[in-house]
């Protein structure tokens, strides 16, 4: 059980890297805590696999260190960092049983034969596949075989962290929600450090305590569930995360107030006025829809029924807004409005959030 | 809509069955026909029945031909296979030198099989021969035109010079096929090198090491300029393999019936020995998969 420490890591696959660009991972700075389960979310080629294989050691880093506690492992191979990694594809033994391909790993570091047995059995009830223990691992299913790579990664028990790079992708969706329960009900057992590594938001809100949102090779948000969703800090997080993702609208901000394209959007915080590229961000969920003269004026384009809710698809001034109605509302005739709740307006300056000075008392925002 | 029904379109095979019969079918029945008649000579043919089958196969003749050749082929295999996966692991992955590795392995396959054997007898001679000459200077007794086990020596070593690199391309290809994720799942799993090679490389290069072998088998079970080149068969019948005998036979002595009732028995060991190898591998391939 260890913390694991990034200090300034940057890793570019150039030998010779010039700019920012060339780095596949820009600087950084993150410290995993011993025993959490974090989630690492990103667009596909955002840097996450390139992060998880320099933890695990399969990568050096162009710069900067890694630290165990408080051991440099910088320039420690896999086996000397005791980590755990299940990849994305399936990796079985194929001429081996389901039993010696769980085994493998235990026998590889010579333990006793008899605790063998009992962490193989162990592992085998968790991934559901006692009754396949002497079956060949060649000719069985996709899920079956990634079900053995996950069992393989969490047979050890010394771990210092278990890392999964998308483990789930070949994986039948059904199969997906029990093995992550799975996952889950193990952390909760051994309390090992696990980084998951995901471009799947649900997995990611469901599986970890902590999210770690990767942009364009960077960190963009470390936050909780709850956190990434009401305060998303750049706006990558914000239509990253969430179906449909956060509406972004261009404006200019001042005091509590937002004018778009000659609208004022009411805000839930004082801003002294921000320079850059300024947009508001605001989650589909908190958008009403109205008539008269309050909100923004938009084109109601369509409305489609999910199931739990309909998703109103809208526009202003040609770009995209979004609202989530509850499910069975119908829209009124001649509501071409939409309303915001000012507590959930965030405000962006190119792309990070803006904090607010304070927040709009009750007092103050009924005399707005 | 009323399908039209129009069976002209069998005509377009025509090319090919007439291609067939000539290169394939023909010489074939050919040589059937040979193998059942006898001839005093003025192109008079008389019914000679299995006669010659039964020559041949109580031949003891063919029989250390056959023997020879098996041990010919049994150490090939032995050789080559082994050490083609040896070089195939060693080679480098990627980059320039991948590309030069691959072209020097190429090289000895594109030298024609007398140009080898030519070679190969004139490096052996013990006069102007860079491995004789170094052979005597070692005060060695080296003599392949006299001794059988330097010629059996000098023939199998010419086959392997020639043929490795075949098995090692194949070998190659094999492993250049697996994904990047094994090799790092085994080092997290610690595995060492023999069993990342014992149970990842060895595994997945199993499909194009059945094709090597079953090359390797028939290509040196049909062996015959090379050896011819070198040591003609001898010293004695040290080195008379099947084809040499064939040869002799067919047209040293033009005993063509003989010789025809041979041939097909050769042809008919090579399809049989290798549907066997090929049915084992298969069949083993599919028992492991229950």
């Amino acid at each position: 059980m260890t913390q694991i420490t990034l200090d300034n890591l940057a890793h570019s696959y150039l030998p010779n890297p010039q700019s920012e660009d060339d780095f596949a991972l820009k600087q950084l700075d993150h410290v995993w805590k011993d025993g959490e389960a974090y989630a690492l979310l990103g667009a596909s080629g955002c840097g996450k696999s390139t992060l998880l294989n320099i933890i695990s050691g399969l990568l050096v880093p162009s710069r900067g260190r890694i630290l165990f506690d408080d051991k440099d492992v910088t320039h420690q191979d896999t086996v000397a960092r005791n980590i755990a990694q299940v990849f994305q594809f399936p990796v079985v033994y194929d001429t081996m049983t389901v039993g010696d391909n769980l085994a493998f790993p235990l026998r590889n570091r010579g333990m006793d034969p008899a605790y063998i047995a009992k962490r193989v059995q162990q592992i085998a009830s968790m991934i559901g596949m006692d009754d396949l223990l002497k079956r060949k691992a060649r000719g069985l299913t996709a899920d079956a075989k990634q079900k053995i790579s996950l069992g393989r990664g969490m047979v050890r028990e010394d771990v210092n962290a278990i890392l999964f790079d998308e483990p789930l992708t070949v994986i039948d969706p059904h199969m997906k929600w029990e093995l992550r329960t799975q996952l889950k009900a193990l952390h909760n057992e051994f309390g090992h450090t696990m980084i998951y590594v995901t471009h799947d938001q649900t997995e990611a809100l469901t599986f970890a305590d902590k999210v770690v949102v990767m942009h364009d090779g960077r960190v963009v948000q470390l936050g909780t569930p709850e956190e990434l969703f009401d305060t998303p800090e750049h706006t990558f997080v914000g239509y990253f995360i969430g179906s449909p993702g956060m509406n972004l609208i261009d404006a200019e901000v001042s005091g509590s107030m937002a004018h778009c394209g000659g609208h004022s959007v009411p805000l839930g915080g004082h801003y002294t006025a921000p320079g850059g590229h300024v947009q508001i961000g605001i989650r589909p969920e908190f958008v009403t829809i109205a008539s008269g003269e309050e909100g923004l004026p938009v084109t109601i384009k369509r409305i489609e029924d999910v199931g739990r809710h309909q998703i109103l698809r809208a526009e202003f001034a040609g770009k995209p807004v979004n609202a989530i109605l509850p499910e069975g509302m119908t829209v009124p005739a001649g509501a071409n409005r939409l309303k915001f709740a000012p507590e959930r307006v965030n405000v962006y300056a190119d792309d990070w959030r803006v904090t607010p000075l304070h927040s709009v008392s009750a007092t103050t925002k009924e005399a707005v | 809509m009323d399908k039209v029904q129009n069976n002209k379109a069998w005509f377009l095979v025509l090319p090919v069955l007439v291609l067939v019969a000539f290169s394939a079918v023909i010489p074939l029945m050919t040589v059937v026909n040979y193998s059942v008649q006898d001839t005093f000579g003025n192109n008079v043919f008389f019914w000679q029945g299995l006669g010659w089958f039964k020559q041949v196969l109580t031949s003891s003749q063919v029989h250390s031909a056959f023997g020879r050749q098996l041990m010919f082929s049994g150490i090939i295999l032995a050789i080559q296979i082994p050490l083609g996966i040896a070089i195939a692991i060693c080679m480098p992955k990627r980059g320039f030198w991948a590309s030069v590795c691959l072209v020097l392995m190429a090289l000895p396959l594109l030298i024609p099989w007398n140009v080898v054997g030519t070679i190969w007898q004139i490096l052996g001679r013990g006069d102007i021969g860079l491995i004789g000459f170094v052979l005597d200077a070692l005060n060695i007794d080296w003599n392949y035109a006299r001794n059988p086990l330097h010629a059996w020596i000098i023939v199998v070593v010419m086959d392997v010079w020639h043929w490795t690199s075949l098995v090692a391309l194949l070998a190659y290809a094999g492993l250049q096929s697996i994904p990047q994720a094994y090799y790092q799942a085994a080092k997290i799993d610690q595995a060492s090198r023999w069993k990342v090679f014992r149970y990842i490389e060895l595994p997945k290069m199993a499909g194009v090491l059945l094709i090597a072998i079953l090359l390797r088998f028939m290509d040196s079970f049909m062996i015959y300029t090379e050896p011819f080149v070198v040591t003609g068969g001898g010293p004695g019948t040290a080195t008379s393999f099947l084809s040499i005998d064939l040869v002799k036979m067919a047209l040293g002595q033009f005993d063509l019936g003989p010789a025809a009732a041979f041939s097909i028995m050769y042809f008919l060991v090579i399809l049989l020995v290798s549907w066997v190898f090929y049915t084992v591998m298969t069949n083993l391939d599919k028992a492991e998969g229950r």
